[in-house]
């Protein structure tokens, strides 16, 4: 860290930055904030407490209400990120802003002036000039490769190389160790560090208290679209950033019972199921859950949660194996026959799969039944069934909205997951599938949340939960297994699980090895 | 049965070749204009009522300059009528372009409905000018390639067209070195992929897409004109006859790319020629209706092996937003 | 969208949750735009008559006059008004389904063979009483398996509807002038025409006047497609399925059967308007029974907002300006089509008009 001082003026300033969104949100209020060169800066809240809205304004994808921008000095104004470019920042984002069916070297140039143009730059030069940084910074990726056949840190490397090409000094990181395992955590931070001593700025982003407290060198606290607290990490301590961040002290832990596992109600046999690039992304997945236990599904996003959620609830073709519910053989059956065999699913994507944005939140509410009665009687809807339905739930799961006709669109992400809990426990299904229940959630609907799955499993409920949380996986699971492209790398009791063991797991080690290399350590 | 034994003279063939490349020109205009305009992502399925702008412009600006031009000067009019064509299909494109783009509406709809107001437009427009005259404008003539003409058989069918049929495969070409050599179609295909990406690269994803709809209609709009004024020399209400949407078709079946879409071009060209040519013998056996429904049924069979979705640009019909 | 609503402690107002939100801008605005897009529309009208030297305001007094200045107008319009609504009225429900259905006019074809082949051949045998209704059953039949041909298209092997619907078009229409040109050919004609249909076989008409039990059928259905809609569970499932097919399906639909519903049943009304109109006014199968009505139905539902009584109202507008143009040809000799480019702007107005009230209306 090249310590302040007060001659050279700050990399970059955010003055006084302002931004409402529709419907009166604020999501930044007054926010000011300095970036040291050579400092690494984290930049810590909850999510929606305006983080992700503030770099976007500090990288020109959105414009502030009021405030004002300097950087090295000068007052800036970004009216779209092309300016920001040009002002030397970059950023990597959550989502990648890669185009998976260019090359490497074709995301790299995207945006980039050609010194042949019209025509595009000579391929061997952009090659050439993607080795020397790749080497540079041991970010090592094949320019001609394309995006879409690279894993997940490679693809995060392209991120980090996209801005150094364009010579960023100023780089942000939104949430970077997301995707990561713990152990590409520690090679990133490694990159990280090297990128702040050759005199670059870094803001990272996260919401992860122990990444931060070692990472970065000073720390920004947001809450509510407020800057809470700035500090030097060495002056502050996970607690009280914790606090800092939620304004109270947060126990996400669950308060549970053991398990009174009971009968097998959901059983996958050797599943094998592809992606939509025709991969093969789950191979050989076993694995069951009985009656009134909570299993959890742990892993690094990407490595076929998405695809074991979608073959269980039908909307994937699984091309061998089996998945039984209650002993019946349910696979590659329509989601009608899933439904009637006794499964509720919460998905990772509430609006993909499982809300009607459009659509009341009385309508959502009965979805699944709309032709059942009460709700249809006579071959015609029966309103006030469906109204009434819509008034008991709202009030038994707490649902927070100005009335029962409310479009789901208008309600937010904790209320929306709401609707659709209410929805699957209201069919009272012998199997729960619940995938990321708590992204995009508040905290308050957080707790509401976990302790909903709790009570529901010692009413005798199977759960399946699949969560990049490992936290959310360690306070909810009974069991936890670990899926790894696509295989499974091992279970184990919650109860003597512990983060380093998961953490190999996560990286692809099995159990099984784990603990004999464990076992010859000891001895 | 020996009228059949015409179907294989040697000019026949011949002569069928040739006109299903003449035949196949206006529809591969629009099919590569519209594979241009998905490759940004951009759904118009305005293209038949495009043409048919363009197939008007074009004949009315070739019809009036040859009222005015000299003599000497009468072989620029097809070629105004041409441009005209383009610049009148982006007028249209401009209209999609608003409407799609910055207003962010269904492009389905919107498109559609750009279909029916094109197709009122023109017959509004020429009755109004021509009433019921039958108006006729000089077509474009052949130009024979030296040497290469002269060749047998391959010579008449590939070397004895007018300019414009040559020139189309320029623009195939072109086409094909814009969007994967220059700056220009690399954003195009950024785009039409990854909006988002494509954003946050410092590309105005507002100003390509609008670029990508108003290359598309200004090829589209040439397709009509082609047809009008290189090759009939007339126009009447409903000229493109659905060649709009066979376009729209051949760009699924060409899986977005430029040559196989001239590939498809060509197999639709020689259908219609083959249909005229069986009509032309008057063979009692086959209704002439079943020739004339031809092409399309072989849009639908086309289609049926050309649909996987997962080769269409990815962000294709939906409108981008940053928030 | 707002994040507005929070989930912190629970409320008081929780407990007092009301049924129905106060009808707000939205619900305001949904019928201002269609008429800011119908000033619209006709402004540009305006301007196109004024540049063939007519003055507009005239013109379109004349133009008025002609669609509502007499019985005789009134009925002209009203007999428009009938196929308008059928086709618009089917093309709700498909268009509610997200189902691009731009075959009307092919169904519209098959629908009127399939009831005047019927017609042709019971006229000598059954009475009107019987043999309407067969008519009317055969016309929807004919109109529904044609669109049926795109359902399975589509749900078999991912056809896209709209391409298919739109090829079949000309496959219909060449295949009607096949069978009225020979098989079907009227023996005491030259002209390529089917033979004619007979009093029994024609649409019995209200004493003393051309309106017709078609238009009554027309209006009968303006309520029966609002409880389609928005009474019936397949209803609900057809608008579910528009609005989001994976959630649908998701939710235990059967996302095929309600598209294929979808299509199917805008095909029949397609058909129904195809027979009902052979049967009460072209008397045969020729060349151009049909007045291009499957795409006028388009922007009459558009138009209409996928709402029968929009509906009702845009075929009211198109039918009249239709009409009104035929007078303001024969007054002034303007083209008819200057109702279809009024027609086609209106509706692109409309979606300008709502483009920009989602952005800045709230």
């Amino acid at each position: 860290m090249i310590p302040t001082n007060a001659s050279t003026p700050p990399v970059v300033e955010l003055r006084n930055i302002v931004k409402h969104f529709h419907g009166g949100v604020l999501a930044n209020d007054q926010i000011t904030i300095q970036l040291q060169r050579g400092e690494i800066l984290g930049l810590l809240g909850e999510n929606g407490a305006g983080k992700t809205t503030l770099m976007n304004i500090l990288y020109g994808l959105l414009q502030p209400d009021a405030g004002e921008i300097f950087v090295r000095g000068q007052r800036s104004h970004f009216r779209s990120t092309h300016d920001a470019i040009a002002h030397g920042l970059g950023m990597v984002h959550q989502h990648f802003m890669l185009v998976p069916t260019f090359t490497v070297a074709e995301n790299l140039v995207l945006g980039q002036p050609s010194p042949r143009k019209p025509f595009l730059e000579n391929r061997k030069t952009v090659a050439r000039r993607i080795s020397q940084l790749s080497e540079q910074y041991g970010l090592q990726v094949d320019p001609n490769a394309e995006v879409w056949q690279l894993s997940v840190g490679q693809e995060q490397r392209v991120e980090i190389l996209k801005t150094l090409y364009r010579g960023a000094e100023i780089l942000i990181l939104d949430e970077p160790t997301a995707v990561l395992t713990p152990q590409e955590v520690d090679e990133l931070i490694t990159i990280l560090r090297k990128l702040a001593q050759d005199g670059r700025s870094l803001i990272f982003i996260s919401h992860k208290l122990h990444e931060v407290m070692q990472i970065c060198d000073r720390v920004a606290v947001l809450r509510d679209g407020r800057l809470v607290h700035t500090t030097p990490v060495q002056a502050t301590n996970p607690a009280e950033l914790s606090r800092m961040m939620v304004g109270r002290d947060v126990v996400l832990r669950v308060n549970k019972g053991p398990a009174k596992p009971g009968a097998v109600r959901l059983r996958l046999q050797n599943l094998q199921v592809r992606d939509d690039r025709q991969l093969l992304a789950l191979r050989d997945v076993s694995l069951a859950v009985h009656a009134g236990e909570i299993v959890g599904i742990a892993g690094v996003e990407g490595n076929g949660q998405r695809e074991l959620e979608e073959a269980i609830v039908g909307l994937r073709p699984v091309e061998q194996g089996q998945v039984q519910l209650n002993q019946q053989d349910v696979t590659n059956r329509p989601p009608r026959v899933l439904f009637n065999a006794g499964l509720g699913h919460v998905p990772s994507d509430r609006y993909k799969t499982a809300l009607l944005r459009e659509f009341s939140i009385a309508e959502n509410l009965v979805l699944s039944r709309i032709d059942q009665p009460p709700f249809t009687q006579h071959g015609l809807l029966n309103q006030p069934a469906i109204d009434q339905n819509a008034r008991t739930l709202i009030q038994q799961f707490d649902i927070r909205a100005p009335a029962i006709d409310t479009a789901v669109a208008k309600l937010s992400g904790g209320n929306a997951q709401k609707v659709v809990l209410a929805r699957e426990l209201s069919h009272q299904p012998q199997v729960l599938l619940v995938a990321q229940p708590t992204r995009g959630v508040d905290v308050g609907a957080i707790e509401y949340v976990h302790q909903a799955l709790v009570r529901q499993r010692d009413q005798g409920m199977a759960i399946l939960l699949i969560s990049t949380e490992l936290e959310e996986i360690l306070n909810l699971s009974d069991r936890i297994i670990v899926l790894y492209e696509g295989q499974v790398m091992g279970e184990c009791l919650a109860s003597e699980a512990d983060v380093q063991t998961l953490g190999l797991m996560m990286a692809g080690s099995k159990l099984a090895t784990i603990a004999n290399q464990q076992g010859g350590a000891t001895k | 049965m020996q009228d059949l034994n015409h179907l294989l003279t040697a000019a026949f063939v011949i002569s069928l070749l040739t006109s299903g490349i003449r035949l196949a020109i206006p529809i591969f205009l629009a099919a590569l204009g519209e594979i241009i305009t998905e490759r940004g992502g951009v759904l118009n399925l305005g293209l038949e009522g495009i043409m048919l702008v363009g197939a008007l412009a074009g004949f009315m600006v070739a019809y009036d300059a040859e009222q005015l031009f000299a003599p000497s000067w009468l072989w620029l009019t097809p070629w105004l009528g041409l441009l005209a064509g383009a610049i009148a299909g982006m007028g249209m494109g401009l209209i999609m372009a608003v409407l799609a783009v910055s207003l962010q509406t269904d492009q389905v709809i919107a498109s559609i409905t750009l279909v029916i107001v094109g197709q009122g437009a023109t017959t509004y427009l020429f009755r109004q000018q021509f009433g019921s005259l039958t108006a006729r404008i000089h077509p474009l003539p052949a130009v024979p390639i030296p040497l290469l003409a002269k060749l047998p058989v391959l010579g008449e069918v590939f070397f004895q067209h007018d300019l414009m049929t040559y020139f189309s495969i320029v623009l195939l070409v072109a086409a094909w070195y814009f969007l994967y050599q220059t700056v220009g179609g690399l954003n195009i295909r950024a785009v039409g992929e990854h909006p988002a990406a494509a954003d946050t690269s410092g590309i105005n994803v507002t100003a390509v897409r609008y670029g990508a709809i108003l290359i598309g209609a200004a090829f589209a709009g040439l397709g009509g004109a082609v047809l009008t004024v290189a090759q009939l020399g007339i126009f009447s209400e409903g000229i493109t006859a659905g060649q709009g949407w066979i376009a729209i078709a051949l760009v699924i079946f060409a899986r977005w790319r430029p040559g196989l879409a001239f590939g498809g071009a060509l197999l639709f060209g020689l259908a219609t020629a083959l249909q005229f040519r069986i009509q032309a013998l008057n063979l009692q056996f086959i209704p002439y209706e079943l020739l004339l429904m031809l092409p399309y049924l072989l849009t639908l069979l086309v289609l049926l092996r050309g649909t996987r979705r997962a080769e269409a640009p990815a962000a294709l019909g939906r409108p981008y937003s940053k928030e | 969208m707002s994040e507005a609503q929070s989930s912190g402690a629970p409320s008081a107002a929780q407990a007092t949750i009301q049924r129905r939100q106060p009808r707000r801008a939205t619900t305001i605005w949904s019928l201002l735009a269609p008429l800011l897009g119908a000033l619209a529309g006709l402004l540009v009208g305006a301007f196109l008559i004024w540049l063939s030297g007519a003055n507009p305001i005239t013109a379109y007094g004349v133009m008025v006059s002609g669609a509502f200045g007499g019985t005789r107008q009134i009925t002209e319009t009203l007999l428009l008004i009938g196929p308008l609504l059928l086709m618009g009225l089917g093309l709700t429900v498909a268009f509610r389904g997200r189902v691009w259905n731009i075959g009307g006019e092919g169904q519209y074809y098959m629908g009127a063979l399939a009831g005047t082949v019927v017609g042709l051949f019971f006229q000598q045998r059954l009475p009107g009483l019987a043999l309407i209704p067969l008519m009317l059953i055969a016309g929807m039949a004919g109109g529904a398996l044609w669109a049926g041909i795109a359902a399975l298209l589509k749900i078999r092997f991912g056809v896209n509807e709209i391409i298919a619907t739109l090829m079949l078009n000309y496959i219909a229409e060449y295949t009607v002038l096949y069978l009225a040109r020979v098989p079907l050919k009227d023996p005491t004609s030259f002209l390529p025409q089917s033979a004619q249909l007979l009093s029994p076989a024609r649409m019995p008409t209200l004493v003393g006047t051309r309106i017709h039990l078609g238009i009554a059928l027309a209006f009968l259905l303006i309520p029966l497609i609002y409880l389609l809609l928005w009474k019936t569970p397949l209803g609900f499932r057809i608008r579910a399925i528009g609005a989001n097919t994976t959630v649908a399906y998701h939710a235990g639909m059967n996302v095929a059967f309600g598209l294929a519903f979808a299509l199917l049943f805008s095909g029949a009304l397609a058909g129904l308007t195809g027979i009902i109109e052979v049967s009460a006014l072209h008397t045969r199968l020729k060349a151009g029974i049909s007045g291009n009505y499957g795409f006028t139905g388009i922007l009459v539902a558009l138009l209409g907002r996928l709402h029968p009584l929009g509906v009702l109202v845009a075929a009211c507008f198109f039918a009249a300006l239709a009409i009104g143009a035929q007078t303001m040809h024969s007054v002034y000799g303007l083209p008819i089509a200057l109702a279809q480019v009024i027609q086609g702007l209106v509706v692109l107005f409309v979606l300008a008009a709502d483009a920009l009230a989602r952005r800045y209306g709230k």
